[in-house]
C-alpha cells in the first residue's frame, strides 16, 4: 500500500478522502439515503453541498434531514445532526421507510466483505483467534432493504475475502438468485464496494468485479490485495479523484481530519 | 387518579424496583439520553444475572458487563460508538472474564420491532429484515415463517416484555408524565413493552408545562413506577437543550479500558468508589460539565393548543 500512499499524497488528497468523494457520488440528487456514520456521513454531507442538494437523510435514530448538520458529527445523536432536523420521529418511523422500497441507498461498512458482497460485523479473526465486534446496529436490515447498498472499507487481503465467516448483512449470498429465494425484495442489493484502492462494482451473476482503479493505483496492486480472483471490468475506468469543490465541502466539515485522516 | 409524588433517589429507586435477575431497556434513545447514572446505581447496587436489552447502548453496556452484573444482552449492538471496540464486551463474549455472557444478536430494526410488538400486546410482527443472515439463523426471537396471505418468507421477530425500562428524559411532573424531544429511537414503544418504567429527568416541573403540549410525551405517568430527578444523569452521552456529548469521555474510556485490571481502576474510579452522582460530579470536576452545556440556544417555534 506504501506506492499508493506516497502517490495520493503528492495529488493532494488522502485515501479517506478519495473515498468519500466516490461514496458522495453515488448519491443522486432527490434521492433518500440511509446514512450511517463515519465516512458515509461525510459522503451524504458533501453530496448536498454539491450535486445532490435535494437528497434527504436518514437516521437509525428517527432523524431525517435535508440540511447537513453544522458542526463534525462524532454519532448521529450528536445534538447538532437533531438541530435543524426536518422531522425527529421514531426508529420505527425510518425503518418503515427502508422497508417500503422508499430509500435509495444505504452507506455500510465492514469488517469483511465477500465476492458476493456479503459483510460481517460480527466477528474478526486475528491470530487464528475469534475476536466479537459490536455486530449489526442497522446494517443488516439496510443490507436486505435498501434498493442499493454501497460498502466502505479499507483493501486489504483479509477483509475482502473469498466468502465470510458471518453474514451480518447479507449481499448475493452464493450469487445470483439467492436473494430471491431467500424472499428478500426484488430491488434491493448491493451496488459498490468502495475502497482505499479501487470501486467493484456487482455482475448479473451476485459477483464483484474491479470496476475503477483509484489514480496511481495498480491492477495487480488490487488483485494482490484481494482475498479471490477477481474479474478485471472489460472498460475498466480510473476512479474520478476529489474535486477542489468537493475537497473543499469536505474540509470544512472536518477540518482536523478526524474522518479522513 | 392518584397524584401521589413518584420522586425517589436514584438509591431508592434501583433498590425497589429492579432485582437481580431483570431484563432491563436501557439506551432506548441511541447515541442521546443513555440512563448512565441509573446504570452505575446498578453496579454498585451489586445486581447480578441482569438481560440487558436495548439496540445500542454505547459504553453503558460495556461497563456493566465489565461490572459482573449482567447474563445476557439482547442487542443490535456493543461497543463504543465514537472510538470502537467495547473491551469488557469481547473480554467476556470470548473469554468469559468476569463472567460468561449470552449475547442475542438483533439488528435495530428487528430490535424496535421486537419493543413494538410488546407495546402492541402481540406475540410477534412480521418483517423482511434479517432474511439470508446469519442473525436470522441464531437468534431463537427470530423465526422464519410463510406469510398466511402472501406467497413469501417472512421474519416473526418475537415481542420483548422488559422487566423495567429506564428512560432518561429532559422533564417529567412528580407523577411521571414526560417529555422527550431530540432523539426518540425507541422509548415511546419501549415504556409501553415494559412492565415498569423509571424515569431520569433533568428536569421536575408542573404537571400543567406538561399538558401545555401534549405531543411532546412520551411517557404517561400511569406506566411509570419511579421518577429520579438526576440533572447531568446522562453524561456522557447528550441531552438536547442541556448539554453535549463528551467525546473525550468516550475516547478515555476506550483508552483506560483495554487491560481487565486498568477497567478494574477506572471502574473504581468512577462508580464503584462515588456514592452518587453528586460525587460522580465532582470526579468529573466544575470546567467539564460546564464546558459541555448549551452554547446557544435553539428554542422551538410555540405551538397554539387554544381554540
Amino acid at each position: 500500500m506504501a506506492r499508493s500512499e506516497t502517490n495520493l499524497a503528492a495529488r493532494g488528497y488522502t485515501f479517506s478522502e478519495l473515498m468519500v468523494a466516490a461514496a458522495a457520488r453515488e448519491i443522486a440528487d432527490g434521492e433518500l439515503v440511509f446514512v450511517g456514520m463515519r465516512l458515509p456521513m461525510l459522503a451524504f454531507l458533501v453530496a448536498r453541498r454539491t450535486h445532490a442538494p435535494g437528497a434527504v437523510g436518514l437516521f437509525e435514530n428517527g432523524v431525517l434531514r435535508e440540511t447537513p448538520s453544522t458542526e463534525l458529527l462524532y454519532t448521529m445523536g450528536d445534538p447538532s445532526n437533531l438541530r435543524g432536523a426536518t422531522q425527529c420521529g421514531a426508529m420505527l418511523d425510518v425503518m418503515g421507510l427502508l422497508q417500503q422500497g422508499r430509500v435509495d441507498v444505504g452507506f455500510l461498512g465492514a469488517a469483511e466483505v465477500d465476492r458476493f458482497g456479503n459483510l460481517n460485523t460480527t466477528w474478526g479473526f486475528r491470530n487464528k483467534e475469534m475476536q466479537r465486534l459490536p455486530g449489526s446496529g442497522g446494517a443488516c436490515d439496510i443490507a436486505c432493504l435498501a434498493r442499493r447498498t454501497v460498502v466502505l472499507l479499507a483493501h486489504d487481503r483479509a477483509r475482502l475475502c473469498d466468502r465470510v465467516g458471518h453474514i451480518t448483512s447479507p449481499g448475493f449470498g452464493t450469487g445470483e438468485g439467492w436473494r430471491r429465494v431467500q424472499g428478500l425484495p426484488a430491488a434491493s442489493g448491493p451496488s459498490a464496494i468502495i475502497t482505499t484502492l479501487a470501486v467493484l462494482r456487482f455482475g448479473h451473476d451476485g459477483e464483484a468485479y474491479l470496476a475503477s482503479v483509484h489514480p496511481g493505483v495498480s491492477v495487480e496492486e488490487v488483485l494482490a490485495n484481494t482475498g479471490w480472483t477477481l474479474r478485471v471490468a472489460d472498460e475498466l475506468m480510473e476512479t474520478s479523484p476529489p474535486s477542489d469543490e468537493e475537497l473543499r465541502v469536505m474540509r470544512e466539515l472536518d477540518p482536523h481530519h478526524f474522518w479522513t485522516r | 387518579m392518584a397524584t401521589e409524588s413518584k420522586l425517589l433517589t436514584m438509591h431508592d429507586a434501583i433498590a425497589r424496583h429492579v432485582p437481580s435477575g431483570s431484563m432491563v431497556l436501557l439506551g432506548a434513545q441511541l447515541e442521546q439520553m443513555i440512563p448512565f447514572a441509573a446504570g452505575h446505581e446498578l453496579i454498585r447496587q451489586s445486581r447480578r444475572d441482569l438481560t440487558l436489552v436495548g439496540p445500542i447502548s454505547d459504553i453503558l453496556f460495556d461497563q456493566m458487563i465489565g461490572a459482573g452484573c449482567v447474563a445476557r444482552v439482547m442487542a443490535a449492538w456493543v461497543g463504543n460508538v465514537s472510538a470502537g471496540v467495547g473491551y469488557c464486551f469481547r473480554r467476556a463474549v470470548e473469554r468469559s472474564v468476569p463472567r460468561r455472557l449470552e449475547m442475542v444478536d438483533y439488528s435495530n430494526f428487528t430490535m424496535a420491532l421486537a419493543l413494538h410488538a410488546g407495546a402492541l400486546g402481540v406475540p410477534f410482527l412480521p418483517t423482511y429484515a434479517t432474511l439470508g443472515s446469519d442473525l436470522l439463523k441464531k437468534n431463537g426471537n427470530l423465526r422464519e415463517f410463510s406469510s398466511p396471505v402472501s406467497e413469501e418468507k417472512l421474519v416473526a421477530v418475537r415481542a420483548l416484555r422488559p422487566d423495567v425500562a429506564i428512560l432518561h428524559v429532559q422533564r417529567s411532573d412528580a407523577q411521571g408524565n414526560a417529555h422527550v424531544w431530540g432523539s426518540l429511537g425507541v422509548a415511546m414503544d419501549g415504556a409501553r413493552a415494559a412492565r415498569k418504567v423509571i424515569l431520569v429527568a433533568e428536569e421536575i416541573v408542573e404537571p400543567s408545562v406538561i399538558a401545555s403540549d401534549p405531543n411532546r410525551t412520551v411517557v404517561p405517568g400511569f406506566l411509570v413506577a419511579a421518577v429520579v430527578h438526576e440533572p447531568g444523569g446522562a453524561h456522557p452521552s447528550p441531552v438536547q437543550g442541556y448539554y453535549g456529548r463528551d467525546h473525550a469521555f468516550f475516547a478515555e474510556y476506550h483508552e483506560q479500558t483495554r487491560r481487565l485490571e486498568d477497567f478494574e481502576d477506572w471502574l473504581a474510579r468512577w462508580v464503584v468508589q462515588t456514592t452518587d452522582r453528586s460525587d460522580y460530579g465532582k470526579q468529573l470536576g466544575p470546567g467539564r460539565m460546564a464546558n459541555l452545556a448549551v452554547k446557544v440556544h435553539a428554542f422551538s417555534a410555540p405551538a397554539d393548543f387554544g381554540y
